[in-house]
């Protein structure tokens, strides 16, 4: 989410992938690449969402810094020099991909989301053709019990949009995460039926956020699952303190 | 791994490929026919020498292209796959059943005494719990994509990866350059 504008923010100079560009202090990494329109991949991070910093898919090179920076997470300052799609950036990238196709189970063929998924998009924009690592093969739940909407595990990334969304945005907060490492996952109420939720009030605001087929409509077969987001933009500012 | 372009300019002649398909549907099979008259411009420069769509009943010792369709499910499948790893000098995996596992593989979240019973028990009503062991190849415990049985040199994912996708790889091949399958196909397409 942007952060506040305070009047008196300062513009700071820096250089990305040889562009020299300028962008207020408050600004994050991620941000003044979008606005210039040089892609990063990102899952977790959302606008009009707070900050997870969850996925690393959006990791940066700095120079003169050894270690990489979220760029999601990261903000600007002045004289910066930012690589964003250097060989080993583009390596991690394929890596992380790879990993969350091999975690769960993804048959993109038979998924709702075919064709409207980002995490299908970004193996083909991050050049991934095959998983080089095993894959798990671990059963994951499908809750069906929800009359407008369906959770499938299987699709999962873990990527919090949805506890995000409905926390700050609908201020239900349905959803949450239990678990750790591979038995992660996100719950409804205190890991209760979707359908015998008493807080969800079936906005679908978490169906519509969720990049994957995680979080469906009801009734929706193979490619289907469209989603629209056109509501964050809008409801993310009407929220922000005046 | 050697590479098409050297084979062609070594000997100017026609490219020879032997495809075949392990565990999937036939669907990448029928994509590559889907190339209509392409497939007479394609005839000009590669020679079928063993595949579903000839005669031929065995794959010859060197083959320049081998293309599989299909996940690794038996041993069968497995045995296809090391033959053809063997005698040719490039392999590609056509398909998301070769490349992901896909639909067969969706099985490997069950035990394979569960697949048995649910084949062979609750979904028959004629002789139910007679599974079949002869003549056909057991089934491997875990469904694997083709790369993860044998070193797999170029990638075409899709379910079926569409027939413009397979030519313009195929292409690339043949003029001797690197194809970008990302540029023309995706996982699921
Ligand atoms: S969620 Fe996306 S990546 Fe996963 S199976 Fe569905 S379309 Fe493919
Ligand atoms: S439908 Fe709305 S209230 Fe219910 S879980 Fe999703 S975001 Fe929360
Ligand atoms: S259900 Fe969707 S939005 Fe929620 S964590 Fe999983 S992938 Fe992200
Ligand atoms: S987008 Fe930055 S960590 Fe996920």
């Amino acid at each position: 989410m942007p952060v506040a504008t305070s009047p008196a923010v300062r513009v700071v100079t820096l250089n990305i992938d040889g562009q020299d560009l300028s962008a207020r202090e408050d600004e994050t990494i991620i941000e003044v690449c979008r606005e210039h329109r040089i892609p990063i991949p990102s899952l977790c991070h959302l606008d009009g969402l707070t900050l997870w910093g969850g996925c690393r898919l959006c990791l940066v090179e700095m120079a003169g810094q050894e270690r990489l920076f979220a760029a999601c997470s990261t903000r600007v300052a002045e004289g910066m020099h930012i690589l964003t799609n250097t060989e080993r950036l583009r390596r991690y990238r394929r890596t992380i991909v790879e990993l969350l196709f091999a975690e769960r189970n993804h048959v993109c063929a038979v998924c709702v989301s075919n064709g409207h998924c980002e995490l299908q998009a970004l193996a083909q924009t991050c050049g991934v053709t095959h998983v080089t690592v095993p894959y798990r093969h671990q059963r994951y739940d499908v809750d069906s019990s929800h009359e407008m909407f369906r959770v499938d595990h299987n699709r999962c990334i873990l990527c919090t949009r949805c506890v995000r969304v409905c926390d700050q945005i609908e201020g239900a907060h349905t959803w949450d995460v239990k678990g750790r490492g591979s038995d992660c996952q996100v719950i409804t109420d205190l890991a209760q039926p979707w359908g015998e939720s008493s807080t969800c009030t079936s906005c679908g605001k978490c169906v519509q956020v969720c990049p994957t087929g995680a979080l469906v409509e009801q009734g929706t077969s193979v490619g289907e699952m469209v989603k629209d987001r056109r509501f964050l933009p809008i409801l993310a500012r009407r929220r922000q303190p005046r | 791994m050697s590479t098409l372009q050297q084979s062609t300019d070594a000997t100017p002649r026609k490219l020879t490929v032997a495809t075949a398909w392990l565990d999937g549907c036939s669907g990448c099979h029928m994509s590559f026919l889907d190339l209509d008259e392409r497939l007479l411009a394609l005839a000009e420069l590669i020679d079928v020498v063993y595949s579903p769509l000839v005669d031929a009943k065995q794959l010859p010792e060197q083959v320049d292209l081998g293309i599989l369709e299909g996940a690794v499910s038996n041993e069968n499948d497995l045995q296809q796959a090391r033959l053809f790893r063997q005698h040719c000098k490039v392999l590609i995996s056509l398909g998301d059943c070769a490349v992901t596992g896909n639909v067969p593989a969706m099985r490997n979240t069950f035990p394979l005494k569960a697949v048995f019973e649910r084949a062979y028990y609750e979904n028959v009503t004629q002789r139910p719990g007679v599974i079949p062991t002869i003549e056909v190849p057991a089934l491997l415990t875990y469904v694997q994509p083709l790369h993860a049985v044998v070193p797999v040199d170029i990638f075409i994912p899709g379910c079926p990866p569409r027939a413009d996708a397979i030519y313009t790889i195929l292409a690339d091949l043949l003029a001797g350059k690197t194809p970008d399958p990302n540029a023309v196909t995706r996982f699921g397409a």
